[in-house]
């Protein structure tokens, strides 16, 4: 074995927090957001970008961190689902997964949502063919997606939903 | 679309849609699953897998991993004491722990590509993996056997040395074939010869997974008094404990498993494949120990669902009766015994009424990995030989094929062809619920452009549904809500399913019970969420405690009233006394006295059910071809169900769905690429291609609600039916759109190409029908 | 995985020096779409990665007089969500649309893609038919190399020791030029190409075809260029019957092999679909474009 390199200094803000931390250079995003800094609402289902469970939000935009390396988050902006909701409350695509009955196991859910989120921010009334693309990077075992979708249009026809929100 | 037999008894909590109890913490990320536990000085694992499918270890060497800095145990086989035969009931499945014991680690022999060799617990993952490179494993690779036809051809290489199969004849050695069945009623030659008729063909499968998202995990930790806790992504928790103690030669009371949230399993997480080697490593290393699957051991290394060998053979009367059925099943197990080739034979002829049938049963070992339960485990196989057969007889008798299954739709009192009676079943009612759906009724619409076709296609499907034990606790709390504990893993809603069912029994919202899935130290003895019998048996056991509690609660009004109980009625959430009208609360004044009329009440329910109530899934598809590519889309697709009451009609409808989607899955992409040597080359979600949110159509839902006289409200299983007819009713559909009959799984675009350009019928399995069957298509 | 150092220099001169430093123990890092997968699965060990999108050379877009300048690392989306190079430059943004999903799109780019040189990639085939030019820097100064002879076998590229790819130029389409990339994949996104075909055409005012190319992706060991495919087309009109010559030409130009992905029989099959159906797209766009 090689020695370990020297670990990497990562300052970034995670859901609005500034945050400093040393990863290795190494780990992936999806790592720092796990092990290091405790966010366990970031799945991990393939760690080859090929499910979306991983999925964040990088300086606005969609990623799956398995495939980000966390030293790249430095000076950036991470947001994930543990900084989906407000203190007032649930985001509307949150309230509306629970009403539709969008989960099943639960385990891509959150990766559904970030992706959904970012596709509503950017398009409040999305086509329902326009969401199934959209969320075409996220692998769902348990619904066949029938609610899933279901649940995004709900939430986008809810008003001020998408482009109200503030961007995460 | 919900269609209820006859109108049931009304109620208030049973048939509505609340949100689910577990449901904020799943859409805000702070569920806790599998993966997630953390300890402090926790330590990772990884697992040394075979990269041969056959070989024997001629030397293993793990000094210098053992020596590596950060690492600080090292485990193979040896740490494992081989164990005796003995066959644990694995709830969807029996597993022999002799072979467990070897499948969790090789002794001498590795017997599928990625079946674990060593494990390593180091200070994190990537030094526990580094660590594995350090470890020195010289193979002499022995012959392969990879499919039924090899595994039983005379002098074919035998993939485990000491197996005793079990042979019409008797015990057998130096064979594959691990065990024979067969189920024989009437005189099939006799029928034959009375059939107008007659249609066989001979249907080739491959394996596939069940393709949850979550990876296989599990963490161990040792306590000085010997003790050990297991946290893991189960189905079973008490099926795990059990097997960990054979496994570990421990007393089972010494081990607590915490089923944490599951990401999926579809019988996949009922099998145990970490918990004993992450106990070993923590107990070597002292501290506790992590393994978690990567997603191409997930794929080689776990239990998918087998592929194999299927004839069936039917014949039906000028006048549209099956005369006779004839059905042999040939399925891999995997390395070890234990395919669910059983099942498949029970379920294959289960839709029809048959005077005369023999159905033949073989369990082949090949070198592969071990199957697991999938869903309706056996079932979809079968039904895509019997229900494209089927489709193909109708055809040629010119009758429609809904009509033709009805005419033969097997009914309360007739007998299965494996020998049970079958109790009230909603076959006929799920098929007349089809013939009237909006799908059937509509028309199959143009094709979208001129170089492509398409195709409407119909199958039914059948599974038993299970039974067995479950526990449930209640408690009431002074706020007249009531607290839950089950045993059943939530891997789909049933919490909400099992809270709601206390819930109507105690005339309080669902909201008001808040569910707890417990631990193996915490409630009783519960098996597997599988079977589709959560909601059935758990739910029942959360009935019983809750009219336990009712019972108890009218004890406490009638010390509050001071007037004998047998004076007192429950209705609709209130207490009441028959004499007087002035006499009246609610559950929640009541519970408010709880302190004043005696302390604490809580109840336990548990059950050992038998008779549930089986289902029939009746589905229909809508494809397009592209005929110069051979890429089929689904266009519509509806899925009619006897449910028997569907207790969060929201969740049935999801089950249903998800069924569906992963039968179009099997149906048209997903398959386990072999080599000739054994190697899996698509073991990952990118070459695994299961269906995206865009390969889907909107998927329509019927749910029939035929009662099962076995639950008090109707309850039959939903989880596992849906996924028995897609495959055949997507071949169904491709032989309406092409004129050509699909007799292999995947029907991907290279296979259904090559049959447009052909003309011919595909690879292999091209057995004609043995009366030559026209292959002209309808149109 | 083998441990390695994540470096992040931010000129071209440092990541030139970086990379001959540390020789084939170094790779780049864009959007990490590839490279990190191959790390983890073994394929190679590195002992740096040397993230390059911090070098503004390798994160410019721009449209300028002569071109489309595309930075090796840009990710895909931006470059569709361009509406002047989507209007330009129509195979290159069909490419970018396709690679992976949304989550993809975000980080992998064009320039990775092609240094990743896989015979099925998606975006190689588009930027050889509108001859674009990769643009290289290295220990020994620049050098620029058609993107036709860019790939020299599955994975392997013309990069040499301490050579990067820095740019991607595309020169500026001529009036009534039209490109499109389509490829087979058994879903319908989130899959690697059974087969690709990228074509363009240039109509002269009369509406026949003057210029033509054909790139056909997973159908050898490097993307092919269908040359007497497109030769076929010169000074025809854009009907459906010369495409389909050419797509029986062009599929007599592959030499695919059988792998999990598809048969031989089948890609060649799917190439002659697939040169016809791009090459009607790539002629409506031709018609469409002033």
């Amino acid at each position: 074995m090689t020695t370990q390199p020297k670990k990497a200094r990562v300052s970034t803000t995670v859901n609005g927090q500034p945050v400093d931390v040393l990863v290795a250079p190494y780990q992936s995003l999806l790592e720092m957001l796990r092990e290091v800094l405790g966010l366990t609402g970031t799945k991990e289902g393939c760690n080859d970008g090929n499910c979306g469970a991983c999925t964040v939000s990088l300086d606005g935009r969609i990623v799956d961190s398995c495939l980000v390396l966390g030293a790249e988050a430095d000076g950036k902006r991470v947001d994930t689902i543990e900084g989906m909701a407000r203190p007032e409350g649930l985001h509307p695509l949150q309230q509306a997964f629970l009403e539709e009955a969008a989960l099943q196991c639960g385990i891509c859910t959150p990766g559904f949502l970030v992706a959904a989120r970012a596709l509503l921010e950017r398009e409040p009334h999305p086509s329902e063919e326009r969401i199934r693309l959209w969320l075409a990077g996220n692998l769902c075992r348990c619904t066949g997606y029938d609610k899933i979708v279901g649940a995004v249009r709900k939430a986008a026809a809810l008003d001020g939903a998408g482009n109200g929100r503030a961007a995460g | 679309m919900t269609i209820t037999e006859k109108p049931q008894q009304q109620y208030k909590v049973i048939g509505t849609r609340p949100i689910r109890h577990d449901g904020l913490e799943k859409v805000t990320g702070r569920a806790v699953y599998g993966a997630d536990v953390k300890f402090p000085g926790l330590l990772w694992g990884a697992v040394l897998r075979s990269p041969h499918a056959h070989a024997r270890i001629k030397k293993l060497d793990v000094s210098k991993a053992a020596k590596m800095p950060g690492v600080f145990a090292v485990m193979t086989g040896a740490d494992l004491v081989d164990l005796e035969s003995k066959l644990v009931d694995m709830g969807e499945e029996i597993d022999n722990l002799a072979y467990t014991t070897k499948k969790l680690m090789a002794d001498d022999k590795v017997v599928y590509k990625g079946h674990p060799v060593a494990a390593v617990a180091a200070v994190d993952l990537n030094t526990a993996q580094e660590a594995l490179k350090l470890i020195a494993v010289a193979y002499e690779p022995l012959p392969v056997v990879l499919t039924v036809e090899e595994a039983m051809a005379p002098g074919a290489p035998l993939v485990l040395d000491d197996l005793v199969g079990e042979h019409l004849t008797g015990e057998a050695r130096n064979t594959n074939i691990a065990k024979h069945t067969r189920y024989e009623f009437g005189d099939t030659a006799k029928g034959f010869a009375r059939a107008a008729v007659t249609v066989e063909r001979t249907f080739k499968l491959t394996m596939v997974h069940q393709g949850y998202i979550e990876p296989q995990n599990a963490t161990a930790q040792w306590n000085q008094d010997g003790k050990l806790t297991v946290w893991t992504s189960t189905q079973g928790a008490f099926n795990v404990r059990d097997a960990v103690a054979s496994i570990l030669k421990m007393p089972e009371s010494n081990i607590r498993v915490i089923p944490l949230e599951i990401g999926g399993g579809f019988g996949g997480k009922i099998p145990i494949y970490l918990e004993p080697v992450a106990a070993v490593l923590a107990r070597k290393a002292g501290r506790p120990v992590k393994l978690v699957m990567d997603r191409k051991s997930v794929f080689e290394a776990t239990g998918p669902t087998p592929g194999g060998t299927i004839r069936v053979k039917v014949g039906a009367d000028s006048a549209g009766n099956i005369t006779a059925a004839e059905a042999d099943l040939r399925y891999e197990a995997g390395a070890y015994p234990g395919s669910p080739v059983g099942a498949g034979a029970q379920c294959i002829f289960a839709p029809y009424r048959l005077p005369n049938s023999r159905i033949d049963a073989y369990d082949v070992v090949v070198n592969k990995p071990k199957t697991a339960a999938y869903r309706a485990p056996g079932a979809t196989q079968a039904a895509f030989a019997m229900e494209s057969v089927v489709d193909e007889v109708a055809e040629r008798l010119g009758i429609d094929p809904l009509e033709f299954r009805l005419r033969n739709a097997s009914r309360e009192g007739d007998r299965r062809a494996d020998g049970p009676i079958f109790p009230r079943i909603g076959n006929v009612q799920v098929l007349q619920a089809a013939k009237r759906s909006a799908q059937w009724n509509a028309p199959l619409g143009a094709p979208s452009a001129p170089h492509k076709k398409r195709g409407r296609g119909v199958a039914n499907g059948f599974w038993f549904n299970g039974g067995m034990k479950s526990s449930c606790n209640l408690a009431v709390n002074k706020d007249g809500t009531v607290a839950m504990v089950e045993g059943s893993v939530d891997i789909g809603g049933t919490r909400a399913s099992i809270a709601m069912q206390a819930a109507e029994v105690l005339g309080i919202p669902a909201e008001d019970v808040h569910p707890t899935v417990g631990d193996t130290d915490t409630v009783g003895q519960t098996d597997v969420t599988g079977g589709s019998r959560t909601t059935f048996a758990t739910g029942y056991a959360a009935y019983l405690a809750a009219t336990n509690v009712v019972k108890q609660m009218m004890g406490r009004a009638a010390k509050l009233w001071e007037i004998d109980e047998s004076g007192i009625e429950f209705k609709d959430g209130t207490f009441f006394s028959k004499s007087d009208p002035e006499l009246r609360l609610t559950f929640k004044q009541v519970a408010e006295k709880l302190d004043e009329t005696g302390g604490p009440l809580s109840a336990t329910g548990t059950v050992n059910m038998r008779g549930a109530g089986g289902a029939f899934s009746t589905q229909i598809a809508d494809v397009e071809v592209d005929t110069e590519t051979g890429k089929v889309d689904v266009l519509r697709w509806t899925v009619v169900q006897d449910v028997g009451k569907a207790i969060h009609p929201a969740y049935v409808e999801g089950q249903m769905q998800g069924g569906a989607a992963q039968g179009i899955g099997w149906a048209l992409n997903e398959e386990y690429f072999w080599d000739d040597k054994g190697n899996m080359h698509n073991s990952s979600f990118l070459d695994y291609r299961m269906p995206t949110a865009l390969d889907l159509p909107k998927i329509e839902t019927v749910l029939v609600e035929v009662p099962n006289p076995n639950h008090p409200y109707g309850v039959r299983g939903v989880g596992e039916a849906p996924i028995v007819a897609p495959v055949a009713a997507i071949a169904n559909a491709l032989r309406d759109a092409l004129g050509t009959r699909f007799t292999e799984t995947p029907m991907k675009p290279s296979r259904v190409l090559a049959a447009i350009k052909g003309g011919t019928l595909d690879g292999a399995a091209t057995a004609a029908s043995s009366n030559g069957a026209s292959r002209r298509g309808r149109r | 995985m083998h441990p390695f150092q994540y470096l992040a220099p931010t000129t071209v001169k440092e990541v030139v020096s970086t990379l001959s430093r540390y020789g084939d123990r170094a790779r780049c890092l864009a959007g990490g779409t590839d490279v990190l997968v191959q790390l983890r699965g073994g394929r190679f060990e590195i002992d740096a990665l040397v993230d390059v999108k911090g070098v503004p050379e390798l994160m410019e877009l721009r449209l300028g007089a002569d071109g489309l300048h595309l930075g090796a690392a840009v990710p895909c989306y931006r470059v569709y969500e361009s509406p002047r190079v989507a209007k330009a430059y129509p195979g290159i943004v069909d490419s970018a649309s396709i690679i992976g999903g949304i989550q993809i799109q975000s980080r992998a780019s064009i320039g990775g893609n092609l240094c990743n040189a896989s015979p099925s990639a998606d975006s190689i085939c588009s930027l050889i038919v509108h001859d674009a030019v990769a643009r290289i820097a290295g220990p020994r100064g620049n050098r620029e190399v058609e993107v036709a002879g860019f790939c020299v076998g599955p994975g392997k590229n013309v990069l040499r020791k301490g050579e990067f790819l820095v740019s991607i130029f595309v020169p500026k389409p001529a009036a009534r030029f039209g490109a499109a990339y389509k490829r087979f994949i058994p879903r319908n996104e989130m899959d690697i190409a059974v087969a690709g075909a990228g074509a363009s055409v240039t109509l002269n005012a009369k509406g026949k075809i003057v210029a033509a190319r054909i790139a056909l992706a997973a159908v050898g060991p490097t993307p092919i260029v269908a040359s007497r495919a497109a030769a076929s087309l010169l000074d025809r009109e854009p009907t459906p019957e010369a495409f389909a010559r050419a797509g029986d030409i062009a599929a007599l130009e592959t030499h695919p092999i059988d792998d999990m992905r598809g048969t031989a029989d089948y890609r060649v099959e799917l190439s002659r679909v697939l040169t016809r159906r791009t090459l009607a797209v790539a002629a409506e766009r031709a018609k469409g474009a002033k």
